[in-house]
């Protein structure tokens, strides 16, 4: 089954690089247009908590975010890692509308869309240590009849 | 400013309204610049109301949601009511998600 590895600076430029690619590795699935929109959201969501919670506004150049996608079993896995503070209190973290960044105008809804729209949701953080993110969709769940495209 | 003048791209003032065309993706990168550029209206006088078009958008994430949800606290402080009209299903979705469906009036598109 296909594998794929990328990483890419922690800008926010690169969100949409992220979810682009996730997005096309995904095609040889034959996924409906809501899964492919419902992948780009969540790690479009995760890549974002990567680059403005795990490494915040203290930048340097060499900050990377790893994002690693494969297929098994009819399923896409996709972990989005990087190198940055970690989160203390991760079920605190997972709350809706829970953030740390009201400054940004950060809605806290980020985990809770990566909940809503993958099958499954797996965070690994320790302070310092950095956050792994891993989320399982799986592609075709939707039987023909109930889908609308 | 003469009502219907146009300003930067994407932004308009319409008898108070002031309309933002929406780009094509709006994530992270894209909101902040976005919510400063309507908060400087705003703060100018010239709309209190704000009508956000999704006509060519495909994508959004939260920080959508921060961005509307953020003007709608700024526009109820001017009095002003916020919209979104040409949502798609996607949009839509999101929309309601986050309850913002419960402060902003919608218009979807057609065919959803």
């Amino acid at each position: 089954m296909n594998r794929m590895k990328m990483e890419f600076r922690a800008i926010s430029a690169n969100e949409s690089l992220a979810r682009m690619t996730a997005a096309a590795f995904m095609t040889p699935l034959n996924p409906t247009l809501e899964e492919i929109s419902d992948v780009k959201t969540a790690v479009s969501e995760a890549v974002t908590n990567a680059i403005i919670h795990g490494y915040g506004e203290d930048r340097e150049s060499d900050e990377m975010v790893e994002m690693i996608c494969y297929i098994e079993k009819e399923a896409l896995h996709i972990t989005i890692s990087d190198e940055g503070v970690g989160i203390e209190n991760i079920d605190k973290a997972m709350e809706p509308l829970y953030t740390t960044k009201p400054e940004l105008e950060r809605s806290g809804m980020g985990f809770s869309f990566m909940e809503a729209f993958m099958d499954e949701l797996k965070v690994e953080s320790e302070p310092g240590k950095g956050t792994k993110v891993h989320m399982v969709k799986k592609i075709g769940a939707t039987s023909w009849a109930e889908r609308e495209d | 400013m003469q009502k219907g003048e146009s300003m930067e791209d994407g932004f308009k003032v319409i008898d108070g309204y002031l309309m933002v065309k929406l780009p094509e993706e709006i994530d992270h990168h894209q909101a902040s610049c976005i919510s400063k550029s309507v908060d400087q209206i705003l703060i100018q006088g010239k709309a209190n109301s704000i009508v956000f078009d999704f006509e060519d958008t495909r994508f959004m994430d939260s920080s959508g949601i921060g961005l509307i949800a953020g003007r709608y606290k700024k526009a109820v402080c001017f009095n002003g009511k916020v919209y979104a009209v040409n949502v798609d299903r996607h949009i839509k979705r999101i929309l309601y998600m986050s309850g913002l469906d419960k402060m902003i009036e919608m218009v979807c598109k057609e065919k959803n």
